[in-house]
């Protein structure tokens, strides 16, 4: 009975993360996409967690020998991704702050004091 | 044409600023009677460069923090096209490895000749030794430029341009850091302007070489140009 245990935990841990992911967060583009697919994930994690022949069953249907080795290869394909959708989301984060302190910057120029020799003093734009 | 008296208010230098205390106010010094408006873009620096400049009688911009020298000098063009009557903006590096005498040359020929654009180019005559190693970088620079861009140069990272104004709203830089010096020659490629080479000189004192761009960086700028 060692592996029920196994199976009730795994498939408890899928359902609890697949619906976190399913809520609206707020910065949604593709939300009803990332729905869908995250629907499809738990589905197809709960059956390979009930039926882990069937896995394997599809890993030989693609040329791969195992259901464990094809669940490695999708590991690696999903992190890939994830790197991907971050580094995107990295540039456009680094753009915006770029735009916002230029934005401050502009805002806070200063012109040269009217005496330039020691009278730092009449400076109020200087911090 | 070192005289004071050809002070030319219509014309904004742009001076990206970043750690350059010990040599800034050299050079806002020598700017300020040819060019009585230079704006420094401070680059969040750590060593007092602000202070310095703002002594100088240089125009401050701060960034609140360090986005790169193409940032600042986006910042830098955003801020002079604000400025009434400005007519034409120079860029001119912090370090000192530029010479006043070769910004004024250029913008007297920029007005001469009509054209929108002057760059400045080490590679015209034999002024300028950057040494062997330097020169295959900057040269290969120059390949990547013209393979990327419709503007045919001579040099490339050479931080003395003059642009006119109407050129100058053409420019858009996405490039933060280093790879900025190709961009900005692709969006005035773009903007169709004329645009002209003029001869200049760099000071490759030992500063400015201890300051230079080492081999590693410009692996990254390549591949920047290439993977955008």
């Amino acid at each position: 009975m060692n592996f029920m245990w196994i199976q009730i935990v795994l498939i408890v841990a899928v359902i609890a993360i697949g619906a976190v992911f399913m809520r609206r967060t707020g910065a949604d583009n593709h939300l009803a996409i990332r729905r869908l697919l995250f629907g499809a994930f738990v589905l197809v994690a709960i059956v390979s967690i009930l039926f882990p022949q069937w896995l394997t069953w599809v890993a030989n249907l693609v040329g791969v020998g195992r259901g464990t080795d094809l669940l490695l290869y999708a590991l690696v394909l999903m992190f890939l991704v994830f790197v991907y959708t971050q580094s995107r989301r990295n540039a456009a984060d680094q753009r915006r702050l770029t735009l916002l302190a230029r934005k401050i910057a502009l805002l806070q120029a200063s012109r040269p004091s009217e005496q330039p020799d020691e009278s730092d003093a009449d400076q109020p734009e200087s911090r | 044409m070192t005289n004071p008296a050809t002070s030319d208010p219509h014309t904004w230098v742009v001076v990206p600023l970043y750690n350059e205390a010990t040599v800034i106010a050299e050079v806002i010094e020598g700017l300020l009677p040819h060019f009585p408006n230079v704006v420094c873009i401070d680059d969040g620096s750590t060593d007092g460069s602000l202070d310095v400049a703002r002594r100088a009688g240089a125009y401050i911009v701060e960034h609140p923090i360090n986005l790169g020298q193409g940032a600042a000098l986006q910042t830098g063009i955003d801020y002079a096209l604000t400025q009434p009557g400005c007519e034409y903006i120079v860029t001119f590096d912090a370090d000192g490895q530029h010479r006043v005498e070769d910004a004024v040359g250029m913008v007297a020929a920029a007005r001469d000749s009509g054209a929108a654009i002057v760059f400045g180019s080490r590679f015209l005559d034999d002024r300028t030794n950057p040494g062997v190693m330097k020169r295959v970088i900057l040269k290969t620079a120059v390949w990547v430029t013209n393979m990327t861009t419709s503007v045919k140069l001579t040099d490339a990272h050479n931080g003395l341009r003059v642009i006119r104004a109407d050129a100058a709203r053409g420019i858009q830089l996405q490039q933060d850091r280093m790879a900025h010096a190709t961009e900005i020659v692709l969006q005035l490629g773009h903007t169709g302007l004329p645009w002209i080479e003029y001869p200049v000189e760099l000071l490759y004192t030992d500063y400015s070489k201890s300051k230079g761009q080492s081999v590693l960086n410009s692996v990254n700028i390549l591949v920047d140009l290439i993977v955008r």
